[in-house]
Order: C-alpha cells, then sequence, then structure tokens
C-alpha cells in the first residue's frame, strides 16, 4: 500500500524533527538543530531495511518516491511566497550583507573541496 | 449570479488544491521556454524565477510579508511551499541517497558550516558597519541576520537589539535566501558544485534552507538531501554561536 511509504517518510520526519528540538534544547538554542538531517538518516536506514526484509514494497516506496517528484514543485510554490519585496527594499545595509555573504560563501566552496580531496 | 465572486470563493476556500493548479501551470510554462533554450537554462531554475516573481507581485497587491500568499484567495501556495511541506518533500528525496557518500562528510562537513557562519559574520558586520552601526549588537545582530532569516532576529532578541536593526537582519537574510535561488544554477559548473561532497560543502557554507533548496533544485535534484544534509545544521548552529561566541568575538573587535 502507498500509503504505508508515505506514514514511514512521516514517522521519519517526526523523529528526526523531535531529535533536532530536544537537541536544541539541550544546547540551549532557541531552534531544531539538525532534524531535517535525522530524519533523512532515519529515512535511509529504515527504508534499505524495509527493501531487505521485504516490509517495504514496490507501492510502498511509490508513497515516499511520489513525494519526493514533488520536490521541486514545492520548492516553486515556496519561491513564490518568499518576502521579495522586502528583500528589495530593505536598503543597503541588508542587500550588501546579502550580496557579500554569497559572494563568500560561494568562494568558499572550492577552497573546501580541495581541502576534503 | 455573481460567478467571478463564486470563483474566487471556491479557490479561497479550497486553497491547496488551487495551489497546485497554480503551480502546475508556472511550471509548465517554465519547462517549455526552458526547452526554448535548448537546456541551456533549466526548467525548474526558470520555474523558481516565475514563483518569485509572482512572490514580489503578490507582495505589492497584497501587501504582505508573504509573497503570493500575501493575497487571500492565493493563501493556499502558502501552505504547499511553507517549511511543513518543503522539510517533508526534502527528506523525502534522502529515498535512494547513499549513506556511504553521506558517511564522508565528517570534517569537511564541519568545517563548511564553520566558514559558513564566519562568512555571515564577516559579510554582515562588515556591511552594517560600512553603513555606520558601531555597536556590537547592532554589528552581530546584522551579521546574524546574513547566516538566516532565523538566526538574526533569535540572536537580535536575545541580545536586546532594536527592532529596526532586526528588521535589517531579516531582510539581509532573505536578500541572501532569494541570491542563492537564483545565482546557484549559473555559478555551479564554476565551483563545482557537481557531486554529493561538493554539494553538502555548499550546504554547509550557504546554509539557508530555502536557498539551497532551490538552488540545488535548479541545479541537480539528485544532490538535494546532500546539500540539505548539512544546511539543516546551521540555523540551529547559528542561533548557538551568533548570541555567544561571535557576540563576544565582535565586542573584542569594536568594543
Amino acid at each position: 500500500m502507498i500509503i504505508y511509504g508515505v506514514a514511514l517518510l512521516a514517522f521519519c520526519f517526526l523523529t528526526g524533527n523531535y531529535i533536532g528540538d530536544i537537541l536544541g534544547a539541550l544546547l540551549g538554542v532557541k531552534a531544531n538543530v539538525g532534524g531535517v538531517g535525522f530524519a533523512m538518516l532515519l529515512l535511509i536506514i529504515l527504508t534499505n531495511k524495509g527493501i531487505d526484509a521485504g516490509w517495504l514494497d514496490k507501492k510502498g516506496q511509490e508513497g515516499i518516491a511520489f513525494w519526493s517528484a514533488m520536490y521541486i514543485p514545492i520548492v516553486v510554490a515556496m519561491s513564490s511566497i518568499q518576502d521579495v519585496v522586502a528583500a528589495l527594499s530593505g536598503g543597503t545595509i541588508a542587500v550588501l550583507g546579502g550580496v557579500l555573504g554569497v559572494a563568500l560563501g560561494f568562494v568558499f566552496i572550492p577552497i573546501l573541496r580541495k581541502f576534503g580531496a | 449570479m455573481d460567478f467571478a465572486a463564486m470563483f474566487i470563493k471556491l479557490i479561497t476556500k479550497n486553497g491547496l488544491v488551487a495551489a497546485f493548479i497554480i503551480i502546475g501551470i508556472t511550471t509548465w510554462i517554465a519547462y517549455k521556454i526552458g526547452g526554448l533554450t535548448k537546456g541551456r537554462i533549466h526548467g525548474s531554475a526558470i520555474a523558481i524565477f516565475f514563483g518569485l516573481i509572482l512572490a514580489y507581485i503578490g507582495g505589492v497587491v497584497g501587501g504582505g510579508h508573504k509573497g503570493l500568499a500575501s493575497i487571500p484567495m492565493f493563501a493556499g501556495v502558502g501552505v504547499m511551499g511553507g517549511a511543513m511541506f518543503r522539510d517533508f518533500a526534502i527528506v523525502s528525496t534522502a529515498f535512494g541517497a547513499d549513506l556511504r557518500e553521506i558517511k564522508k562528510v565528517g570534517l569537511v562537513g564541519v568545517l563548511s558550516l564553520i566558514f559558513g557562519l564566519l562568512t555571515s559574520w564577516v559579510a554582515g558586520v562588515g556591511a552594517a558597519y560600512a553603513m555606520g552601526y558601531t555597536d556590537s549588537v547592532s554589528l552581530v545582530t546584522i551579521g546574524a541576520g546574513v547566516a538566516t532569516f532565523v538566526v538574526g532576529p533569535v540572536t537580535g532578541a536575545s541580545l536586546g537589539a532594536s527592532s529596526e536593526v532586526i528588521a535589517i537582519s531579516i531582510a539581509a537574510g532573505v536578500v541572501k535566501s532569494v541570491l542563492v535561488m537564483i545565482l546557484t544554477p549559473f555559478v555551479a559548473k564554476f565551483v563545482g558544485l557537481d557531486n554529493p561532497q561538493s554539494a553538502m560543502i555548499y550546504g554547509g557554507l550557504m546554509g539557508t534552507t530555502s536557498g539551497t533548496a532551490a538552488g540545488m533544485a535548479a541545479v541537480d535534484p539528485k544532490l538535494v538531501p546532500y546539500a540539505a544534509m548539512t544546511a539543516t545544521f546551521y540555523t540551529g548552529s547559528g542561533c548557538l554561536v551568533f548570541p555567544s561566541i561571535l557576540y563576544f568575538a565582535t565586542k573584542a573587535i569594536f568594543g
């Protein structure tokens, strides 16, 4: 059943975010720390287990694959609700800071990549 | 019978379903145009850009902070593109990701997070100082805003920054997020953003979940889970270091 895959995905999502919330609280931070990451790790581990053990069949996997295929449309929807007006009218500091931050970030990609290799 | 009013009522009431059509049509047009460029510009990059234009129009017409969702009849787009579905879809992309690649991230992933936060701090403090701010609280709050638009207000609130500075910090984070969405597909080739390893570095350096989610989608959706894996630690780490270590560092430099 497709719903089994969707339910497994939902379970991983909530469990991961719960771990992220707890980690955030332990660190004394008012934010979730790594929730999506924990959820993804859990999903990878559980889907591998489920496929090997046979309880996550083709249909179940389709339930996860559907959301994965909806990723780009959801991102398009996400971009359509950004506060672009505020970004464009945020003043010189906001624009300057944002531009500098992005530029520096991109500069460090090849540097860290070399370090990683 | 007022057919227009009935129609508007219908799509307001069924916002999420209406959003599927709006986004479906937007994506379809974008991919058609992408096809005309013979794939030089990917359809998803164009679709995201269209999304941003819709966000601008929505913000101007609706007068709110939620882009297209500022207009009540399009509020459903806000559900579809909100944090819940965004993160749900991001997690789903991990299905089929290679655990061995993720395990390799280790030290370089941590370094990318550290450098990501430090570069934001430098960029924000530099921009704020250049424009006349000299007090440590304002400087570090704007730096935190460059990190992400969540870290900015969290830092500002805990250090007691003025609401004007907090507003600037949020705007800086939005600017960064939008820039990452638009620029990533164009610079991907130059910075070697074409494998899981560099995607994880990219996620850690940029940190903005929305920015990297859209940026990566426009480059190669297969790399999304790797970028998300590091980016997900960014905002939390930022909320940890900006009001503490980086605040003290700012204070040590600017007094």
